[in-house]
């Protein structure tokens, strides 16, 4: 275990300072362009001058309550979102009958943006939790749904009679065989499920709510004049997009990286 | 121990032997049994099949490829219904996947994201036995196969042959009295094949239980049985049974002597006119009526090639069988 992590660790480091240097570049460049175009806070702020507000919207408590809401509602989302999914994906994968009836409402579904979608969304189940966890449930489901139907389809099927040898029921066979099995190509779904989810929280914000990082957007924007609080709700959206991503990263990691 | 020295050594280790408690050897008839295929490429496989296996006996099944053997072999173990006739295990008929038997399939056939002893358990946790009762039993399997080294390797990380004793031990994990091998070492290299045997016969003496084993060895076949069964090219009938009246134990060394020649040569005189001329002609045959010179394999269609592509990517997809 020790012995496979190692090698890990030091490619970890490895990967970091270009990251560093590439971040490095991309603020250097950003500072240039505001330095050398002149112009005015309000259009385009400088890095310091977000970062500047970016920690003062965090130390005066304004950031946090919006932050949290925007989390919660991702966090639920996906979770609702993915629990569908991989119910509806197990059963597609295992009746074509099911996937024939259903199959041409996902793709219209999926076909249809979800930007589209919100308002009536917002009118029907009003500007609460609820109707955000409805929003990410919708555009998590089609590539969780997908990844587990394709996964549990190329399960390899003498697998699957081995299993039926020592009699397992169908319960065993989808619980010991099909999901695990398909883990990887699942996982790989739900890598996709968990950035799309922030999509979805902050599509319903803006289709209506009264806090969350996409209701700070719009009032930074409309009603305070103040861009750089823009720039740093922005920032603490993509921190958090980020960081879910990565913990889904190694969650996967930890499941299915040793096979 | 050197632990890449570990699959080259025996296959049993005595101490783990002692707690070892045989089971009776079943007794099985096979009454009749004929089966076809039905769907896009029908096929008549099984041919009233007859046959009886007493207990603790080992029968080997031989036969050109295609005829049958493997689904004969299903229908023993109750993994495919026969279309007429039925297959009686110490008198009580099989109607499912049956609990009498194990199998032991061409490849091993192990969960790769479990160990070498979770797959060992895996029959005892789909049968529901207490945490307590799997540990003893994965131990005394995995010490009857000599693999209590790698009881915690993953299947990736271990050799073919050491795979296929992982296999072997999980189809015993439920005291079957028939086990039924299907080409079990015919992925492993000739030397190695031939010691894989041996000690197959020394895990049968101490399990106790029938086999049938379908081989496409001769010399595998005389080794190993007490009965050669050979069977003709699709349908399968059988076409001859050679008892095989070699003391035992046996030994690789006894398989040079006169005696084994001439069962050898018995057994091939009844497979001379079936074998690979029968294959090469229902190859042409197919061929003929896919339209094709014969030598060209009909060329698969692009969406058969992704199993797991969903249907409205590919609405133009054949309905394939389910
Ligand atoms: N599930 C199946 N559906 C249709 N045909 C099958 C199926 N399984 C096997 N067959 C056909 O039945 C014949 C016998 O197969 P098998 O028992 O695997 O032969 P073997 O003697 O080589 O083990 C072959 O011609 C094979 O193509
Ligand atoms: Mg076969």
């Amino acid at each position: 275990m020790s012995a496979a992590r190692r090698p890990g660790t030091r490619r970890l480091a490895a990967s970091v300072w270009p990251i560093a240097l590439s971040l490095a570049v991309f603020l250097i460049v950003w500072q240039l362009i505001v330095f050398v175009s002149g112009f005015q806070s309000f259009v385009l702020p400088g890095p310091l001058t977000v970062a500047e507000r970016f920690v003062r919207a965090w130390a005066d408590g304004m950031m946090w309550p919006h932050f949290s809401t925007t989390l919660l509602e991702v966090l639920l989302g996906f979770a609702l979102g993915s629990v569908v999914a991989l119910v509806a994906g197990i059963g597609l994968a295992r009746s074509r009958l099911a996937e024939r009836l259903l199959s041409p409402y996902l793709v219209a579904a999926q076909a249809t943006p979800v930007l589209a979608l919100a308002p009536l969304i917002a009118l029907w189940f009003g500007t609460g939790l609820f109707s955000k966890l409805i929003i990410c449930t919708l555009i998590v489901f089609f590539p969780v749904a997908i990844a587990t139907m394709v996964g549990i389809r190329s399960v390899d099927k003498r697998l699957l009679e081995m299993a039926r040898s020592f009699r397992a029921s169908s319960w065993q066979i989808i619980t010991r065989i099909e999901v695990p099995a398909a883990l990887p190509a699942i996982l790989g779904g739900l890598r996709v499920g968990i950035t799309l989810a922030v999509i979805g929280a902050i599509v319903g914000e803006w289709a209506g709510g009264d806090s969350g990082l996409g209701v700070l957007i719009n009032i930074a924007r409309g009603s305070l004049f103040d861009t750089p609080l823009m720039f740093a709700a922005l920032m603490t959206l993509a921190l958090m997009g980020i960081s879910l991503y990565l913990v889904m990263l190694a969650i996967e990691r930890r499941l299915v990286g040793e096979r | 121990m050197d632990p890449l020295r570990q699959p080259e050594t025996a296959m049993s280790s005595d101490a783990a032997l002692r707690a070892y408690v045989p089971v009776q050897g079943a007794d099985v008839r096979a009454e009749g049994v004929s089966l076809s295929f039905r769907g896009a490429r029908p096929a008549h496989v099984l041919d009233a099949v007859n046959l009886s296996i007493r207990p603790r006996e080992v029968v080997a099944l031989i036969g050109p490829n295609g005829c049958g053997k493997s689904t004969l072999l299903r229908v023993l173990g109750g993994l495919i219904p026969a279309d007429t006739g039925r297959v009686l295990i110490d008198g009580e008929p099989v109607t499912g996947p049956d609990p009498r038997v194990g199998v032991v399939f061409q490849e091993p056939r192990l969960l790769p994201w479990q160990t070498a002893e979770d797959n060992v358990r895996f029959p005892m946790q789909l049968a529901g036995w207490s945490k307590a009762r799997q540990a003893a039993r994965s131990e005394d399997l995995l010490g009857l196969v000599g693999l209590r080294e790698h009881a915690g390797a993953r299947p990736g990380t271990l050799s073919g042959g050491t795979r296929q004793r992982v296999a072997i031990a999980r189809a015993l994990a439920l005291e079957p009295s028939l086990l039924l091998l299907d080409e079990p070492f015919s992925a492993l290299d000739a030397l190695t094949r031939e010691r894989f045997n041996a000690e197959l016969l020394r895990l049968w003496e101490r399990t106790g239980t029938s086999i049938v084993l379908v081989t496409h060895s001769i010399p595998e076949a005389v080794f190993l049985a007490d009965r050669v069964v050979v069977l003709s090219p699709r349908p399968a009938r059988v076409l001859a049974e050679i008892a095989v009246d070699l003391p035992r134990p046996r030994r690789l060394a006894d398989m040079d002597s006169a005696l084994v020649s001439s069962l050898a040569a018995d057994v091939r005189a009844h497979l001379v006119d079936t074998t690979d001329d029968s294959i090469a002609m229902e190859e042409a045959r197919l061929a003929a009526a896919a339209g094709l010179p014969p030598g060209v394999v009909p060329a698969r269609r692009h969406a058969e090639t992704e199993p797991g592509t969903p249907a409205w990517f590919d609405p133009f997809r054949p309905e394939g069988p389910e």
